[in-house]
């Protein structure tokens, strides 16, 4: 295999080195191979030095959070590389309304009926968008499926006992939220942001070829942001003094901005994070609202899976407005309904 | 990273997730319920790799590659393989203020002599029904020992949900006769009675009961140390 790939090298001074007479390439096989070795060699004196406390406690956070969130996301890019290569676009477009403002609540409350987190809604809705789903409608399924799911909503009334009102608040603050991101997108949304998913045509390739191809690159591209998002979890879960909680908890508003940026920081998968949340007693309910409803649809991993899937400036506008309507509806609905 | 480079990523990640999954490991950063699925993703993972590796012989596609982030899926393979960090111990639990709760219910206490409970129902019973089910009964606790900057020990568990991530501590404080030397993260079979002293978490000022100790031994970590019965 001639293929070389020095541009992806992962460090500068490897490929630095001194150019070869014959033109031998530095391929990315090979740096694999050498990293691993060397990282093997160097086995003990790295465990030395993550044997502290706090670098122990960073670590098993990071792993536990990629180890959680891997099956749904290989489950999502499996869904996802279903709907690219064995759903004609046809169907689609018979499900779902024509007119984009009554396809984005149809969207949003098909979230309802797909199981699983935030990790695999990013590909599947990559994968919407991309068999001519109007991106306003994928986007409203984006936001919707992690929050509003039956395993999701089980979770929430088993931390909640007896407060079956945070169930029923969690549902409509999330699916208001989605369905408002989707009009805004529709008035407001140019698509020379949005960065139609690039990928490899697959046409003229097999099926299975097109269905693992469509994985092999859903998982690499999702993957490394996972794990970005991974790093950034443990470092607040291991670093951040819960001390600094309890003096935002105490003021009203406050608590419900808080809690919404502890939702983006901790970046717990949705399936869980009733039960954080339930365990923030000293917070308000409508903060405690606002953890449920924000965590789903804005968090880092999110965050940086939405900006490798979509690119970087929808993410950087589609994130923020995300968050501002999110804790805006929060409390608006933890107002009326708690 | 070139086709060949994201096999080898695929297979390794695959391979981890399958190893993790197929042994204990697992238990040290996710619920028990999560593994059939780790076992799956690992297994599609693979067969992923497998795939990569056939089509690229049969039709080696144009050049094509992936962005360096791909890179970073080494960093939980290596965590993973090489280093594969223990499961949250008493740095954690002394950071994170406890998580007990009040139970909708109490069932009557099983028969026994010392009955065996976990940390989070002797502490609920403690603090919520003040102990009523409690009185003249042994209780037996298995959980690690943490000790706040003063020196008190305590005996916790952490309850799991889903992965470490949501992991939140429930301790016991230890009176009565602990033993002279308590290493922190060291894994204590403890029995003792109800007492009715208790504390006050300071990181969250939630209610932290105590029990009066009068035997305690040293226990191999279990295989679980988490405490699932939240989630089941």
């Amino acid at each position: 295999m001639a293929d070389t790939a020095t541009e992806a090298a992962p460090r500068p001074d490897e490929r630095a080195g001194p150019p070869d007479p014959e033109g031998w390439h530095l391929s990315s096989p090979l740096v694999l191979t050498v990293t691993l070795l060397l990282l093997l060699l160097a086995q003990a004196p790295i465990r030395r030095a993550l044997s502290a406390p706090v670098m122990q406690s960073w670590m098993t956070v990071f792993v536990a959070v990629v180890v959680q969130a891997l099956p749904f996301l290989v489950l999502g890019v499996l869904l996802s590389a279903a709907v690219a290569v064995f759903v004609p676009p046809s169907v689609f477009a018979r499900a779902l309304p024509a007119r984009p403002a009554a396809a984005v609540p149809v969207a949003g409350l098909a979230g309802a009926v797909v199981p699983g987190c935030e990790c695999a809604s990013v590909p599947v809705a990559g994968a919407l968008m991309r068999r001519g789903v109007t991106p306003a409608a994928a986007l409203a399924f984006l936001l919707s499926a992690p929050a509003i799911n039956p395993i999701v909503l089980t979770a929430t009334a088993v931390a909640f006992p007896g407060e079956p009102e945070m169930v029923l608040a969690r549902f409509v603050a999330s699916l208001v939220v989605a369905c408002v991101m989707g009009w805004l997108w529709q008035r407001l949304g140019r698509t020379d942001w949005l960065r139609p998913p690039a990928r490899p045509s697959y046409e003229g390739q097999g099926r299975g070829a097109a269905f693992w191809g469509s994985v092999r690159h859903d998982v690499m591209h999702a993957g490394g942001f996972l794990v970005i998002g991974a790093m950034a979890a443990a470092t607040l879960k291991a670093v951040v003094p819960e001390q600094w909680l309890r003096a935002a908890a105490d003021h009203p508003v406050v608590a419900v901005l808080a809690l919404a940026v502890l939702a983006v920081l901790l970046s717990i998968c949705s399936e869980a994070d009733a039960f954080v949340a339930a365990s923030l007693t000293q917070f308000s309910p409508t903060a405690r609202l606002a953890f449920l409803v924000v965590g789903p649809m804005v968090d880092l991993k999110l965050f940086a899976m939405q900006a490798g899937t979509f690119g970087r400036a929808f993410a950087l506008r589609f994130a923020p407005a995300t968050f501002g309507v999110a804790v805006a509806l929060a409390a608006l609905t933890g107002a009326v309904l708690l | 990273m070139n086709r060949q480079a994201q096999a080898a990523v695929l297979f390794l990640l695959g391979a981890s997730l399958l190893h993790a999954g197929a042994t204990d490991l697992s238990l040290r950063y996710v619920k028990a319920g999560l593994r059939p699925l780790l076992l799956a993703a690992g297994t599609v993972l693979v067969a992923a790799a497998v795939a990569t590796v056939w089509y690229e012989r049969r039709n080696p596609a144009p050049r094509h590659h992936e962005p360096r982030v791909s890179w970073l899926l080494l960093l939980p393979v290596l965590a993973l393989i090489l280093v594969a960090p223990p499961a949250l111990g008493s740095y954690s639990a002394m950071r994170t203020g406890t998580a007990l709760q009040q139970p909708p219910a109490y069932a009557p206490l099983p028969a026994g002599d010392p009955v065996r409970l976990g940390v989070a129902d002797y502490a609920a019973r403690a603090v919520y029904d003040d102990g009523r089910s409690l009185r003249d009964r042994r209780v037996k606790i298995t959980g690690f020992v943490a000790l706040d900057r003063a020196g008190t020990p305590y005996l916790v568990r952490i309850a799991l949900n889903c992965c470490a991530a949501d992991g939140l501590p429930v301790k016991i404080g230890l009176t009565g006769r602990t033993p002279p030397v308590l290493q922190p993260d060291a894994w204590l079979e403890v029995t003792g009675t109800y007492t009715a002293r208790r504390t006050k978490d300071p990181v969250n000022g939630g209610p932290i009961p105590f029990l009066d100790v009068t035997t305690a031994r040293p226990v191999p970590e279990p295989a679980d140390p988490y405490d699932e019965s939240w989630n089941s």
